[in-house]
């Protein structure tokens, strides 16, 4: 395991394999992954279909197994974490952003947003007062008491968001978050999560096909056949709100 | 936790009333179905339940159930007063007669012959006249369904005259009795005129009812009478007992209304097992994303098994409360239905709703156990 401060506070796979299925029907996902991710930054996920970028966040969220090679997260060693353990380290440390939002449609977007600190021990009580206050962070006063189904896909997003971030989690993880809003409100969403992702030990890493995000992104890794096949750092096109005009409460903090 | 387990189950509201439906209708059906048994085993010991103030019924040891009649000496009803803790004890008989109605018709009844000096084992609950009338002459006293049946529509009045075996018997009283197995009237007259109103036989007597002293254990004294009498000695609740014993393994009545409860509990767990693995099945993402945010399998299984308990616990109230008013509702609008409903077959059904429930849960469990969180993220590899 590397001494590095800072990639042990990130992420760093080695060699990271992926099989599924068994015999003639074992498909390889992951061919021997290399990569960091440092805190603080957007590090974008790219590629085609079926490139392993799916599978490499569902391992790095220690949603899912990998069949070799080593991947730290946050200073925890994935692979060898027993499957009670990785739910405690995914309730803790991990904030989830989905392409379909994945909300709980029978409950309100404040009982929503509750949910990862009600899973982490919190009162009912203290989860909702919580949970209110990042609703009104990402700009959903108004609907707090608001179902998933009554909002636009914009506003499910940012529940979303602030479901992800409620419990202050260390690690962000979004899987396509863009692909099911319009243009505009993927942009406002995404300007969210870089707010988001530039706390300083925060690793945010997104999921996506759509060629607009690449504007918010500190470095982009290229997928690619199951191997990282392009790793660019890059300046950002888009200014996120924090850097122009910090928030009073740090969003997820 | 549990409040989100249940805004999830009550979010759908058609999954929602559909399981509760399923286990309401395999409640109703099981405690309906066994409130009918019970109804129809109660009838069977209605004439032992209706003669009231007797501890102790005694009769042939082979006797199997109150129909089945086997007579003893007459001087056996001495031998019992001569038991040790034995209060008093009286002759009755019982037996079939068979009346003819002043319209020429026929009619079969059961007849009751009770101790002419003390008219013990009476009916009780009188409708028009009095039991003392039994006093009388040729006097007899017939239950009001029986009455119905042989002058239906004819308001209920004394006086009426009928004949058994060629002797005159004259109506002086009507009572009120349980509904009895067998769908014909039952006559009560004395012993001395009883003899009269059936054909002639060396012995008549199949029962002696005896009354304990007080402070005397029933159990006791009736073992002591077959010790010193060889007959059989019961309490009333023990004779009950051997006649719906009899019943129960001598009749398909068991079979073909148990056929019906396991029908109602296995379309039950049919329906509630099914719908409930659905609403699991369809909310899988659900359960997905929570387990992918770090709930833990244990939270998980809790918050199916309260799921389940819930609609479990509702169906079941509902269940039994139709029936109930099935029941009260039915017996009203047709005396001839038989239903009671004891606590035991409310425990029962509440056992067979839980076992219900934990059925319908068990596969959602499996489900959900198995599931792995990364299903939430879409696109695949």
């Amino acid at each position: 395991m590397t001494t590095d401060v800072a990639v042990t506070q990130g992420v760093t796979c080695r060699n990271l394999i992926k099989d599924f299925g068994t015999g003639d029907a074992r498909v390889r996902a992951l061919r021997g992954v290399d990569v960091e991710i440092l805190p603080g930054e957007l590090t974008l996920l790219v590629g085609p279909s079926g490139c392993g970028k799916t599978t490499l966040i569902s391992i790095l969220a220690a949603t899912l197994e990998p069949t070799g090679g080593e991947v730290v997260v946050l200073g925890n060693d994935l692979v060898h974490l027993s499957k009670r353990e990785k739910g405690i380290f995914r309730a803790q440390n991990v904030g989830f952003v989905f392409q379909q939002f994945n909300l709980l449609p029978s409950l309100t977007a404040a009982e929503n947003v509750a949910v990862p600190l009600v899973i982490n021990g919190y009162s009912k009580g203290e989860a909702l007062a919580q949970a209110t206050e990042v609703l009104i962070s990402v700009g959903l006063e108004d609907k707090v008491h608001a179902f998933p189904l009554q909002l636009s896909g914009g506003q499910q997003q940012r529940v979303a968001i602030a479901r992800a971030l409620v419990h202050k989690p260390r690690l962000l993880v979004c899987d396509e978050p863009t692909s099911a809003i319009d243009a505009r409100t993927g942009h406002a969403i995404m300007t969210l999560i870089r707010e988001v992702a530039l706390q300083p030990d925060r690793v945010t890493v997104v999921v996506t096909h759509d060629q607009r995000v690449f504007d918010f992104a500190d470095r982009i890794v290229t997928l690619e056949d199951g191997r990282v096949a392009g790793d660019q750092s890059l300046e950002p096109k888009v200014e996120s709100h924090a850097r122009v005009d910090a928030p009073a409460r740090p969003l997820g903090r | 936790m549990t409040w989100i387990a249940l805004k999830m189950l009550t979010g759908d509201r058609g999954k929602y009333f559909a399981i509760i439906f399923g286990v309401t209708f395999a409640s109703l059906l099981i405690t309906e179905q066994s409130g009918i048994f019970c109804g129809v085993m109660l009838r069977t010991t209605s004439q032992i339940r209706d003669i009231e103030g007797v501890d102790i019924w005694v009769m042939n040891s082979n006797v199997r159930y109150i129909d089945d009649l086997k007579a003893i000496s007459d001087d056996d009803v001495f031998r019992v007063r001569g038991v040790p803790g034995i209060a008093w004890a009286v002759s009755l008989y019982r037996g079939s007669g068979q009346a003819q109605l002043s319209s020429g018709n026929y009619q079969g009844l059961i007849l009751i012959g009770i101790d002419d000096a003390t008219l013990v084992g009476a009916p009780t609950k009188m409708i028009v006249g009095k039991i003392g009338d039994l006093q009388n002459a040729d006097a007899i006293v017939v239950d009001e369904a029986g009455y119905r049946q042989m002058w239906p529509g004819e308001p209920l009045k004394t006086g009426k005259v009928i004949e058994m075996n060629d002797c005159r018997a004259v109506i002086v009283g009507i009572y009120k009795s349980s509904q009895t197995f067998m769908t014909m009237p039952v006559v009560y007259t004395r012993f001395s005129q009883a003899v009269f109103f059936v054909p002639a036989v060396r012995r008549l007597m199949p029962f002696v009812l005896a009354k304990c002293k007080p402070g005397s254990s029933v159990e006791e004294v009736a073992k002591r009478i077959h010790e010193q009498t060889g007959l059989q000695a019961l309490s009333k609740q023990g004779f009950m007992n051997l006649t719906m014993m009899y019943y129960l393994k001598h009749t398909g009545i068991p079979i073909n209304i148990g056929t019906t409860v396991l029908l109602g509990f296995l379309v039950g767990c049919a329906i509630a097992g099914q719908t409930f693995y659905l609403f699991t099945v369809e909310n899988l993402k659900q359960f997905g994303t929570l387990k992918a945010m770090g709930m833990s399998d244990s939270r998980l299984v809790r918050m199916i098994l309260t799921q389940a308990l819930l609609v479990g616990g509702i169906g079941y109230g509902l269940g039994v409360g139709l029936a109930t008013i099935y029941g009260i509702v039915a017996q009203r609008s047709m005396p001839l239905l038989a239903f009671f409903l004891p606590w035991q077959v409310v425990a029962g059904t509440g056992v067979a709703v839980l076992f219900i429930s934990l059925i319908a849960s068990v596969l959602s469990i499996h489900r959900v156990l198995v599931l792995e969180p990364a299903m939430v993220f879409q696109g695949g590899a």
